[in-house]
């Protein structure tokens, strides 16, 4: 081997400069950061659907339970997960480099993460507790002291721990986007690069871009909280007192939060677009339909993503014209984002569909993305958003499209590359009852949720008994969508116990268990070796997707196999041009 | 090979001229530039508010921009030197742009210091808020940057990414001062 790795023990896994190593860390941080915030929803679940039995649970907690649920799973579990898990295993292997571009910033990525993780966990052990602002951490609620359960301690940990968290963001983000334009192997152009890496590649750029906004407005909301500054406090009374503020604008912040907050939907959003692409081709064994349409529309959904922060703040009472130009560009990303939809449908037309767990996973992405997607139109027009806006309508809805969904995609993506990754399958029946329960399971949470935002139930509520005006039903639709959050949660920790059997009992893996043409399942070793290729790095030879290429001896063909043992090649739409001027 | 060194290429490169520390710095300074202009849009829509009051600007403000362009002009100079291989006046150069540098943000903490000797304070008002937050986000940048520049001053290709980054650095500042010395 000429690229002997580390051999201690902690260059080899603690401080390690490999990327796989680091994509395992971040994979594994994330999923146990993402166990903590599952616990966090049943017990929002538990006050639900049983109100008042459970002692601990109180408006406050209700508050501080809320918050760091949502915090939790978006920047902690869904961000680090699909970027730094993801981002980290599959970029080098796929566009065939042996490393990222900037190896000792990317382990150093990793353990700013971690730090990140730590402080966020110690505000449950501060006195006070971790802050109950809400995920969005709005002033004057956020930057007041005894204003929200949590404003002393808690908030500031939490803004600490989002300043680290965007150190690492950055440093991950600048290592994803430069090994994509820099180490692409011979051959490897842009528009053979699989949708997995172009979807990470886009939502890095986009992290990168939009988490230095979240870190203004963290320091600055920071300062208003600790050193009295009034940045965001406007004139206040607290209890009576004359604050000596004035002026301060909370809707700075908020602008400030989602200039950051949208694009970071699709941080989540475009990673799992590209894996879910992947997943359907490879287990329909047909080519991706459309491929360049879906470079396109990844693109352009991230372009307009950066243009349409606003709609989250509608109820705010802002100039109707504002809200037009808000409504109208965030229907506009309806277009590109129905584009993926028909060609993911397309893809599987008439495919050779292999019902595998990856598959039944990218199948459940589509679903849920569609449902999600669908009920996000009403909430995109002025006029239909303001009555649904702090209902039950928004936490379907959201959980549905980069919840659930993005999950179906990690999860089919963990199912997919699992055997790569540790040299063994998972379970295969377990894994078939994991989808299945948190597949309908989801449905059954997260449908209700909206008729009750329709007939007006408000979301954010630690108890509906004060609520005259909401239908008897209520009370039984919660207790029905507590069970079935209860059930999928279950079927989380089987998920979990899965991943811990098989990667020590399961059954042993060959270097390409799913007959895939991407570069990731041509190394030499499985798992990968240190520098992944061995003696040489592989020459690309054709596009990411050439599965069932009629003639071929194979179902599909390597992207490093030579064009001249190809018979009759489906050749990428470029190059297609290319051979008919030729 | 030594650990951290693999090159993702085994000596392959595309014909392109971008080295990779390049396309890194870049993406540096495309982050960088978005921290400076949501601070600066932060400052336009706050500047608007009944309670802003501005705070007198002490001249030496000017002193430390004169200060932070000469520290920029010397380190081109040393940058040039060391590709054309003179290693003395790179040498001169780099001492004199990086001496400079910590000049400018002895200069800046001074300029806080005759401002708290006036009575303005960071929560004395949104404006001298703003004024300390983005001296003290830009010294920063410079800090790290210093700390940074003895690991670039032998090498000709990364004291020439640095000095891009110091650049930068002194025209983020010259806006700045722009808006805080018009409003």
């Amino acid at each position: 081997m000429p690229h002997d790795g580390p051999q201690s023990f902690w260059t080899k896994y603690i401080f390690s400069q490999d990327h796989k190593t680091i994509a395992i860390q971040y994979t594994i941080t994330a999923l146990l950061v993402g166990l903590f915030g599952l616990v966090l929803s049943w017990l929002l679940r538990a006050q639900l659907g049983f109100p008042g039995s459970f002692q601990f649970l109180n408006p406050g907690s209700y508050y501080q339970i809320l918050t760091q649920h949502g915090m939790i799973m978006i920047v902690y579990m869904l961000t680090a997960i699909l970027l730094g898990g993801f981002g980290n295993y599959l970029i080098p292997l796929m566009v065939g480099a042996r490393d990222m571009a900037f190896p000792f910033l990317n382990m150093l990525s990793y353990w700013v993460y971690f730090l990140s993780v730590i402080v966020l966990m110690a505000a449950f052990l501060v006195p006070g507790g971790p802050t109950g602002a809400g995920w969005t951490l709005y002033p004057p609620l956020s930057a007041l002291p005894n204003a929200a359960p949590g404003s002393g301690w808690g908030i500031k940990l939490m803004l600490i721990s989002l300043v680290i968290f965007i150190a690492a963001a950055t440093m991950g983000g600048l290592n994803y986007v430069t090994t994509v334009l820099q180490f692409r192997t011979r051959g490897m152009t842009l528009m053979r690069m699989p949708l997995s890496v172009w979807g990470i590649f886009i939502a890095s750029v986009m992290a990168l871009l939009a988490f230095p906004v979240l870190f203004v407005g963290g320091v600055m909301l920071l300062l208003d909280n600790v050193l009295g500054t009034s940045f965001f406090i406007p004139a206040v009374t607290l209890f009576g007192q004359q604050l000596p503020r004035e002026g301060g604008n909370p809707l700075l912040f908020q602008h400030l939060f989602w200039y950051f907050g949208h694009p970071e939907v699709y941080i989540v959003v475009l990673p799992a677009m590209g894996i879910a692409s992947d997943l359907i081709s490879t287990h329909a064994r047909k080519p991706i339909f459309g491929y360049t349409a879906m470079v396109i529309a990844l693109a352009a959904i991230a372009t307009i993503g950066f243009i349409v922060w606003a709609h989250h703040m509608f109820v705010s009472g802002m100039n109707p014209y504002f809200g037009f130009f808000f409504a109208v560009s965030t229907l506009i990303i309806a277009i590109p984002s129905a584009v993926k939809v028909y060609n993911w449908l397309l893809t599987l037309w008439k495919g050779n569909i292999h019902f595998t767990v990856p598959m039944l996973f990218g199948i459940g992405w589509i679903s849920t993305f569609i449902i999600g997607g669908l009920t996000g139109l009403p909430l995109g027009n002025v006029i239909a958003d303001v009555p649904l806006h702090d209902t039950y309508f928004v936490v379907g809805h959201f959980h549905l499209v980069m919840g659930v969904a993005a999950l179906m995609a990690i999860f089919g993506g963990i199912y997919h590359w699992f055997p790569k990754v540790t040299g063994r399958m998972l379970n295969e029946t377990l894994g078939k009852l994991h989808f299945w329960v948190t597949f309908v399971g989801s449905y059954m949470i997260f449908f209700p949720m909206f008729l009750m935002g329709i007939v007006g139930v408000p979301r954010r509520y630690f108890d509906f008994n004060v609520l005259q005006y909401l239908p008897p039903q209520t009370g039984g639709l919660n207790l029905f969508i507590t069970i079935a959050a209860l059930t999928v949660g279950v079927a989380q920790l089987l998920f979990l116990g899965n991943l811990i059997w098989s990667a020590m009992k399961g059954k042993r893996a060959d270097a390409n268990p799913w007959r895939a043409a991407t570069l990731e399942w041509q190394t030499p070793a499985t798992p990968p070796a240190h520098g992944n290729w061995g003696e040489q790095v592989p020459t690309v030879h054709r596009w990411a997707y050439d599965y069932s290429v009629p003639g071929a001896a194979q179902d599909f063909i390597p992207q490093n196999v030579a064009r001249t043992s190809d018979p009759s090649p489906v050749a990428h739409p470029q190059e297609r041009g290319a051979q008919r001027a030729g | 090979m030594k650990e951290g060194t693999l090159n993702g290429r085994d000596g392959y490169r595309e014909p392109s001229h971008i080295s990779t520390g390049q396309v890194g710095l870049w993406l540096f300074l495309a982050v960088a530039t978005m921290l400076f202009a949501a601070l600066l849009s932060a400052y336009i829509v706050r500047m608007g508010q009944s309670d802003w009051h501005p705070f007198p600007k002490p001249g030496l403000l000017w002193f430390n921009t004169g200060v932070l362009l000469l520290s920029s002009v010397s380190l081109r100079w040393a940058s040039s030197a060391l590709r054309q291989g003179n290693q003395k006046r790179a040498q001169l150069g780099f001492v004199a742009g990086t001496t400079l540098s910590v000049l400018f943000l002895i200069g800046q903490i001074w300029s806080w210091s005759v401002l708290q000797q006036l009575g303005y304070f960071l929560n004395t008002n949104p404006s001298s808020s703003f004024f300390y937050v983005l001296t003290a986000i830009h010294g920063l940048h410079l800090l790290g940057g210093l700390i940074v520049a003895l690991w670039a001053a032998r090498n000709t290709e990364r004291l020439r990414l640095f000095v891009m980054y110091w650049h930068f650095l002194t025209i983020v500042w010259v806006v700045l001062l722009g808006l805080i010395v018009l409003t």
